[in-house]
């Protein structure tokens, strides 16, 4: 078969096909895809909360609540046992990473404490800011860990900033945005606490 | 009775188109294409493997649909067609990961919507599924692929032995003993340049 010339009618209907082809595939992928993905989103996100808190047998759909500059909200999830308030997860961010964006899962326990964490999105330096992941939360040295503690009773910022918390080695911008995530979480918490925690039965 | 004409020499230039792209006309070693993605990805193994794949997989599909159709497109659109074609395979291929491996989707982020503007794939639809036929077109959008794929494992997987002790997520030696220059931006282009150097008198080697 000869090669089509360079008229405008070829070219209009090689160019109106090939979109239209692209267009109905995609679409056809999409929606094959859709529930695929809103399941694994889902899956992941429940996986993080049930891995922070304790032991709980409800979980509410999340509070949203917007953060002091107004454009952004937290979202709480309060978890329950047996109709008693044993903690929240709370979907916190920073903006201040090394590389931007972070976004965490923390656990509040009903005592005020954190109970665990989970990062979910992050674009940090692998092998250094990536540490965060499980840095915070090793039990062993507690000179970094921020499990079982709250930042009332701990300064929850880096020991160069003249905080309590350890820094990860040579990735100080991280382990401060990863410390305001955390204490963001935590003040939103304590002054919406009565709203979040107090919904003990349906 | 009809005989297909198969012989000697036809499976002989299939088998170069096929195998050309993995060390002889590597598109990272050789070509020196798609820098970005190979630079980008390779802080481990796995990810540059998941890239190759992910690469590999478009650079097959649009070889084959710009060669089934290379007669059908008027010369030219010919560039806005195939990046349509490159771009709808990327997107396909980026909603199955999202859906079916998340997290490897999540640490390759950012680069698989690139996978579009990688020239190795432009490049072989324009310079080699526009004007072969499907069988060639096909065998070379594999080897080039694969050739791809080694070279971001290779590269990943040095770097990740050296800068986290570790390969395939394995622990190798502690980590009390690493260079993580390796994981970092210049270890890429420090391993990037020695591997060139070796494939470079590998193939004089060979002629």
């Amino acid at each position: 078969m000869a090669k089509r010339e360079s008229t405008f009618l070829n070219m209009f209907l090689a160019l109106f096909g090939v979109t239209f082809i692209a267009a109905f595939t995609l679409g056809f992928v999409y929606e094959m895809t859709r529930d695929a993905i809103d399941i694994s989103k889902v899956k992941a996100q429940n996986d993080a909360i049930s891995r922070i808190l304790p032991e709980f047998d409800r979980l509410d759909d999340p509070l949203k609540v917007p953060d002091e500059s107004g454009i952004d909200t937290l979202e709480f999830f309060p978890a329950y046992k047996n109709d008693k308030f044993v903690g929240v997860a709370v979907k916190t961010f920073s903006k201040s990473g090394f590389s931007g964006f972070i976004s965490i899962m923390a656990g509040i326990d009903n005592e005020g404490n954190f109970s665990g964490y989970q990062v979910l999105e992050h674009a940090e330096t692998p092998g250094l800011g990536s540490k965060m992941d499980n840095w915070f939360s090793n039990a062993e040295k507690p000179g970094q860990c921020v499990i079982g503690k709250n930042p009332e009773s701990y300064q929850f910022r880096v020991t160069k900033d003249g905080g309590d918390i350890d820094a990860i080695t040579a990735s100080t911008v991280t382990s401060r945005a990863f410390l305001s995530a955390l204490v963001k979480a935590y003040n939103l918490y304590k002054e919406k606490e009565n709203e979040i925690a107090g919904n003990p039965g349906e | 009775m009809p005989v297909i004409p198969v012989n000697k020499t036809d499976i002989m230039d299939h088998w170069k188109n096929f195998s050309k792209g993995i060390i002889k006309e590597n598109p990272v070693f050789v070509l020196l294409l798609g820098m970005c993605p190979t630079l980008g990805v390779t802080s481990s193994a796995i990810n540059g493997l998941g890239m190759g794949l992910a690469t590999t997989f478009v650079l097959l599909m649009s070889n084959i649909v710009v060669s089934l159709i290379k007669n059908l497109i008027p010369d030219k659109v010919r560039i806005p067609s195939f990046i349509v074609i490159i771009a709808t395979f990327v997107t396909v291929v980026q909603l199955i990961m999202e859906a079916y491996v998340p997290a490897l989707h999540k640490s390759l982020g950012l680069f698989i919507p690139l996978i579009v503007v990688n020239c190795i794939v432009l490049g072989r639809a324009e310079a080699f599924a526009s004007k072969n036929n499907i069988l060639s077109s096909a065998l070379d959008g594999l080897g080039i692929g694969l050739g791809f794929s080694f070279a971001l494992v290779l590269l990943g997987g040095i770097r990740e032995l050296l800068g986290s002790g570790r390969i395939f997520d394995i622990t190798v030696y502690p980590e009390n003993y690493v260079t993580l220059l390796f994981v970092l931006a210049p270890g890429a282009f420090i391993v990037l340049g020695y591997l060139i150097a070796v494939i470079n008198m590998i193939n004089k080697e060979k002629e």
